[in-house]
């Protein structure tokens, strides 16, 4: 198990998968305020949900690079043969993926929510909901990336799946950066979070065992 | 005791029967050369054999751990081979130097897999088959790409593979240096 999450850590940070989510959320960061002007009281209001409209979006981009390359390269037949089950692969990308994607984004939360110039009880919400709902972005970029390993274009699939499944994620965690945001969003954005996380070593898994055939 | 065992074992791809009714029985210091044309299932019999790949019809039984060499090298492009190849040391619990040097391998330890030649790619999934120490060697077309050396250090690592006891199994469409083995034609 060790081995294969120091691997996909190593993947992750040599081949791009993890600063590419980085670049694109502080993209969007940056942007924003651009288009809506600087009329600060509007971004406090409308910034943390953006913020979270970006980690949504930065959450799909590293899809293609999570299983396919496995697939493809042989790496999943190697690890089936030495009797490594598919849901412990699953479980170790999973893992991997969250370190590399969700404790940077927290990170480039800061710098994001100055931009947007949220003030601080916001960005404190905003990174608590990170914390409990980046699991459940990484787990479901895991399912969609092990259903989508084998096809020839899985860029717009890949967001067609992903996005729909990834909404309660969105109003819960947009939700809790809300002025009143209750302790009720925290809550459901974790528990629907949990069940992504619960759900994907096996879906991956299935689908990593499927592709095969 | 056998090491892997396949009985009356059918494989349909795609809608069209390859094979059916095959027995084949490998024991310690055994060794079975599959042959056959292009598309026969040589291919889906070595990925039935390993468990990769469901049998249509029929039993297999696999008694010991086995390694696979197929068309999928399994090695980060990016990587240095012997770091690659090192990280599937781990997890068989082996060191790869002695198979890399096996396989001629030895000087291109820092070199980055994804600047290796068709051969040498070669050479080096043998070279983690021959690191992993399973006692059933699965190969797939193992000489493709290799030149004259490298077909020679195949031959001496599945003899010495064979005398230690394992048994190997190899589907191929040039001869193979494997005397004594049972044949398998599809």
């Amino acid at each position: 198990m060790m081995p294969l999450l120091l691997r996909e850590l190593r993947l992750a940070a040599t081949g791009g998968s993890a600063a590419l989510p980085l670049v694109f959320f502080l993209l969007v960061a940056a942007l924003f305020p651009f288009a809506i002007g600087p009329d600060s009281a509007l971004l406090g209001r409308t910034g943390g949900g953006a913020l979270w409209v970006a980690a949504l979006l930065a959450a799909l981009l590293p899809v293609d690079r999570l299983v396919e390359p496995d697939r493809a390269s042989g790496v999943l037949d190697q690890l089936a043969v030495r009797g490594i089950s598919e849901e412990n692969v699953a479980l170790a990308k999973l893992a991997g993926h969250w370190l590399s994607f969700g404790p940077p984004l927290m990170l480039a939360a800061l710098p994001a929510a100055a931009l947007m110039k949220l003030p601080a009880p916001v960005l404190a919400r905003l990174e608590l909901g990170l914390l409990a709902g980046t699991p459940g972005l990484a787990a479901l970029t895991l399912i969609v990336a092990a259903l989508t390993s084998g096809l020839r274009t899985t860029g717009a699939l890949a967001g067609l799946l992903m996005l729909p499944l990834a909404v309660p994620i969105l109003i819960f965690g947009a939700g809790l950066t809300e002025p009143d945001g209750s302790a009720g969003a925290l809550k459901l954005l974790a528990a629907a979070s949990l069940l992504l996380v619960a759900v994907a070593p096996f879906a991956a898994g299935a689908a990593m065992r499927a592709a095969r055939d | 005791m056998s090491l892997l065992e396949l009985r009356a074992v059918a494989c349909i791809r795609g809608g069209r029967l390859l094979f059916e009714s095959l027995d084949l029985v490998l024991d310690p210091g055994g060794a079975a050369l599959v042959t056959g044309p292009n598309g026969a299932g040589k291919s889906s019999l070595i990925r039935i054999a390993a468990g990769l790949l469901a049998a249509s019809a029929g039993t297999v039984e696999r008694k010991a751990a086995a390694a696979l060499a197929d068309e999928g090298l399994a090695l980060d492009p990016r990587l240095a081979l012997g770091r690659a190849l090192g990280f599937w040391g781990r997890l068989d619990g082996a060191e790869a130097d002695e198979a890399m040097a096996a396989m001629g391998l030895a000087a291109l330890a820092e070199m980055p897999v994804r600047m290796l030649s068709t051969g040498q790619r070669k050479r080096a999934a043998l070279a983690r088959v021959l690191a992993g120490r399973a006692p059933l060697w699965l190969l797939d077309e193992p000489a493709n790409g290799l030149d004259g050396d490298g077909q020679a250090r195949l031959e001496a690592a599945m003899a010495a593979h064979r005398a230690g006891g394992g048994a190997i199994l190899a589907a191929s469409h040039q001869p193979l240096g494997l005397p004594g083995a049972a044949r398998v034609d599809l």
